[in-house]
């Protein structure tokens, strides 16, 4: 069972808020002990994921969590828009698959990064793209 | 009793010289005079400049509209002096209380001015504290202007001075990076980068990312471009400075920087620099 410790909410409005959400995430993932290497990844994934929510979704929320399951800590991290969604997720977690001409790396490639790898998306609705990355994983 | 209303603006102006005393009064005796930051004889003139802005643009008929288009000189005054403050360090509490001491300074004299007659004395009360108030707020939201301009100069010069282009050797430049690479930065970058190497010359160009905090998908694209955009001008482009956990989360990502020179740090790029241009290093030994 993964227990949340404690969360903040962060929004992504613009380019600039998502340093903020990179720095409130370091100061979690540094609090649970994790090393450099996993925070980089989880970092880099965030910046993934809060790019395509500005960029397709015209931006939304960020909950951070500190998580723990058993004896291992994490951090948890909930992207949440109401843009017009994802109407194949299996296509756009192809790698090189983008609408917007782009690398198309960012969602496979922050599957890639993370522990955990979660995303819903309704077409007309939102998405919602939850990833876990453990302190050892 | 007369019902005629007396009127409040010319009372006012009347007691000019009693009001400014007053107000002068309240705020020297007040403990949190910040002298340091401006003289008591620079804080009179202000207070003059706007009391007498004030005066002259009241009349029967504005004071009671806050909004009149009237008093569009006292706003800008007003504006001046915030946004003066908040460059000089004043806190937003300090010129918050500097505007509002001015309404106690008003309220004493109508005070004593319609002291017999207790309903006009409250409607001034009410007049003068609304019309006060209002400058209050426009102080507010200039003090915040101010301090966002100073914001913002300070933005430009960061972006300015964080991506200097060094020449290291001849023909050989390096663009050390700090921070976070976003578009625009990109674009500053790479501006600089170009323009120095049709400045110098140069044939070789490193790029070193050692102060860069993370490279996303993005950031790897921002480079890659500005490698090609390098390649173009005839130069080559070497970046260094890819530390450990950079170099893990770019595999995971899936980016191919194999088109390009990478190195670990500065120094094993400029080596490379050296060997692309047949230089040699060497220890000179020194005869006896
Ligand atoms: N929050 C979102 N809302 C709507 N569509 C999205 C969202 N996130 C991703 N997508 C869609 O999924 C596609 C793949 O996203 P992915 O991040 O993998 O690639 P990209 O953003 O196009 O390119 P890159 O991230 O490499 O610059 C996008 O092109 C877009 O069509
Ligand atoms: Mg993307």
């Amino acid at each position: 069972m993964i227990i949340p410790l404690n969360k903040e909410a962060v929004e992504v409005k613009k380019e600039q808020d998502t340093i903020f959400l990179r720095n409130r995430i370091k100061e979690c993932a540094t609090k649970t002990g994790m090393g450099l290497v996993n925070q980089t990844k989880l970092i880099t994934a965030a910046s993934e994921l809060a790019r395509n929510m500005l960029r397709y979704a015209g931006g939304g929320n960020v909950l951070v969590e500190t998580v723990s399951k058993g004896r291992e800590n994490g951090v948890r991290l909930t992207f949440k828009d109401t843009g017009p969604g994802i109407p194949d997720i299996a296509m756009a977690m192809k790698d090189g698959y983008s609408t917007g001409k782009s690398l198309g790396l960012g969602l496979p490639g922050t599957k890639r990064l993370v522990s955990e790898f979660d995303i819903k998306s309704t077409p007309g609705t939102g998405t919602v793209i939850t990833i876990i990355k453990w302190k050892n994983g | 009793m007369s019902n005629q209303s007396p009127d409040l603006a010319k009372t006012l102006r009347k007691k000019r010289n009693d009001i400014l005393e007053l107000w002068m009064k309240n705020q020297l005796a007040d403990v949190s005079l910040r002298e340091d930051l401006l003289t008591n004889e620079e804080l009179r003139a202000q207070s003059e400049e706007l009391l007498d802005v004030l005066l002259q643009n009241l009349n029967e008929r504005n004071i009671a509209e806050v909004e009149s288009a009237d008093f569009e000189p006292v706003v800008e005054v007003l504006s001046g002096i915030s946004i003066s403050r908040a460059k000089q360090g004043f806190t937003p509490r300090e010129t918050g209380l500097y505007i509002f001491s001015l309404k106690d300074a008003l309220l004493t004299v109508v005070q004593q001015e319609l002291k017999d007659d207790p309903a006009q004395l409250v409607t001034a009360v009410l007049t003068i504290s609304k019309l006060v108030d209002s400058f209050g707020v426009t102080t507010f939201e200039t003090f915040i202007k101010g301090r966002e301009e100073v914001i913002l100069r300070q933005t430009d010069e960061i972006t300015e001075i964080s991506t200097p282009v060094i020449q290291l050797w001849d023909n050989i430049l390096a663009l050390p990076i700090i921070g976070t690479l976003d578009s625009s930065r990109t674009q500053v970058v790479m501006e600089n980068l170009l323009q120095q190497i049709v400045d110098t010359g140069s044939s070789i160009a490193i790029l070193d990312i050692s102060g860069v905090p993370a490279v996303d998908s993005l950031v790897a694209q921002h480079l890659i471009k500005t490698v090609s955009a390098t390649r173009l001008m005839g130069a080559e482009c070497i970046i260094s400075g890819i530390r450990p956990e950079i170099a893990q989360t770019v595999v995971h990502l899936g980016i191919d920087l194999s088109n390009i020179v990478t190195k670990a740090s500065l120094a094993s790029a400029l080596r490379y620099a050296f060997g692309m241009l047949q230089l040699d290093v060497k220890k000179t030994i020194r005869e006896k």
